[in-house]
């Protein structure tokens, strides 16, 4: 699962720009992620700041 | 809002209000729309530009420019400088801008021209009909809505989706977009009458960071890295170190992230019913990174050539193929050349940057450009950018 801390997030877009899935939206100031992700951590890569990480579950 | 216009604009920045005002000029029923509650902020921009380029857009004003520059100087990682400026006691050649007011400036001259502008208003789906873009799924203040356009514009920017709708892909792979952090300072001590670029492995692999004078001893200091060259240190890390170097005792005011397409113009920039024009068609300088002035030559051109497909009441890619023809041979050539040297140069390790900074450190640049600087480096050193040959 795709994790965003929302108070490092600066609402930029790179991570919209590079998902390879389309499952990442930019809505107003905040990122939201759909089902269709695949947690490739690419836009975790891309993010200028660190604010996205991977986080798998169990 | 109406339920049908001619002309549907996608994102309020620079290349959007450009061609809603375009087709607005040409009698056209145009409606603009931005997702953002203010348009301009946040501002994701160092808000560098050339002060001839952006002339046929819009009327100069002191409201949104926070200074003039005489010119560029671009520091090697052992600090040679190479100064780029068209007569250095001549007149200034390049503005900051205040983003936050040229935007809307932009798009307050659309809204001017007869174009409807509404903020807080996201599209988010294409509607298309028979192989054709016909309008857009959006939602406003909460609501969903659809309305219908014969050609709907993508100006979308970095994270556009309205190519991906369509069916283009838009998607930015990691060596293809600079991933920025940028702070505005106050109070530093620096040369106000240049734009400073310095490039290296250590300082922005595979980018650059930068000092540009936003006026009042106040400057946008920024650090860009290849998406494919971080690793854990995120381009903030390396703003962070850049400014404990340069400038550490300036005041933070401000803090802009952002990324910047530097792929190259995409391959297919229309479908039946759409046109992508800016940072939502990759329209960046893939070297400098600059798409303020890119995004305003395509959104004018699709502008134009929107008018004429809903007077010859055909919007099939046969009438709009017209907007890639035009873009191509107004900006094609020094976006190829640029993209050619980005290859070659974000490859390079320091010793060999330092190598093409002292082979041109005392040319006069005639002209303010990324490709002129690209042409001097070739020529100077043949072998070392043999892959680059062509741009001579
Ligand atoms: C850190 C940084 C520094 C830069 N420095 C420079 C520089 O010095 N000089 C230069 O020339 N360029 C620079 N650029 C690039 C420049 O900012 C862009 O090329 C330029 O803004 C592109 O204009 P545009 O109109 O295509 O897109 P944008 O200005 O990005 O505008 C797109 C708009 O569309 C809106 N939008 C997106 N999706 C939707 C939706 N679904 N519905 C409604 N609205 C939507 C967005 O909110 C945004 O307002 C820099 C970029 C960055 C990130």
């Amino acid at each position: 699962m795709i994790v965003i801390n929302r108070h490092k997030c600066g609402h930029c877009g790179a991570c919209v720009g590079v998902c390879p899935e389309n499952a990442i939206d930019l809505v107003d100031a905040w990122v939201e992620v759909s089902d269709k992700c695949i947690e490739c951590g690419i836009c975790v890569k891309v993010c200028p700041v660190g604010a996205l990480e991977i986080q798998h579950e169990g | 809002m109406k339920d049908e216009y001619d002309v549907l604009v996608v994102g309020a920045g620079p290349g959007g209000s450009i061609a809603a005002k375009t087709a607005a000029e040409h009698g056209l029923d145009v409606l603009l729309i931005e997702k953002r509650a203010e348009i301009g902020n946040p501002v994701r921009c160092a808000e560098g530009v050339g002060k001839e380029s952006i002339k046929p857009f819009i009327e100069s004003d002191p409201s949104w420019i926070s200074a003039e520059v005489k010119g560029a100087r671009i520091y090697s990682p052992d600090g040679t400088a190479i100064e780029m400026s068209e007569d250095i006691a001549g007149p200034e050649v390049g503005y900051v801008l205040e983003r936050k007011i040229f935007d809307r400036a932009l798009a307050l001259q659309a809204a001017r021209a007869g174009a409807e502008v509404m903020v807080k208003t996201r599209a988010t789906g294409l509607i298309i009909e028979n192989g054709f873009v016909r309008g857009i799924r959006g939602e406003h203040f909460g609501d969903d809505f659809t309305v219908r356009a014969n050609i709907v514009i993508g100006a979308d920017g970095v994270e556009s989706k309205v190519g991906r709708w369509a069916g283009i892909n838009t998607t930015l792979k990691l060596s293809d977009i600079e991933t920025c952090a940028e702070f505005l300072m106050a109070d530093i001590d620096f040369d106000q009458d240049y734009c400073d670029f310095y490039v290296g492995n250590e300082i922005a692999p595979g980018g650059y960071a930068w000092i540009f004078p936003k006026g009042k001893h106040e400057a946008n200091v920024g650090v860009g890295v290849l998406g494919s060259r971080v690793g854990s240190t995120k381009a903030i890390h390396f703003l962070k170190k850049f400014v404990d170097k340069s400038c550490s005792d300036g005041h933070i005011l401000e803090i802009i992230v952002g990324g910047v397409p530097v792929s190259g113009p995409l391959e297919r920039t229309i479908t039946n019913g759409l046109m992508l024009v800016g940072d939502a068609a990759r329209m960046t300088d893939p070297i400098t990174g600059g798409g303020i002035v890119n995004a305003m030559i395509t959104g004018q051109i699709a502008g134009e050539v929107a008018a004429k497909a809903i007077s010859k009441g055909d919007t099939s890619t046969k009438v709009l193929s017209e907007y890639e023809t035009r873009w191509k041979s107004a900006i094609e050539d020094s976006l190829d050349k640029s993209l050619h040297a980005k290859e070659v140069l974000t490859k390079m390790p320091d010793e060999q940057l330092n190598m093409l900074a002292h082979s041109i450190k005392d040319v006069n640049f005639g002209e303010l450009t990324a490709t002129s600087l690209l042409t001097e480096i070739t020529r100077r050193n043949p072998k070392m950018l043999w892959e680059l040959r062509h741009l001579l």
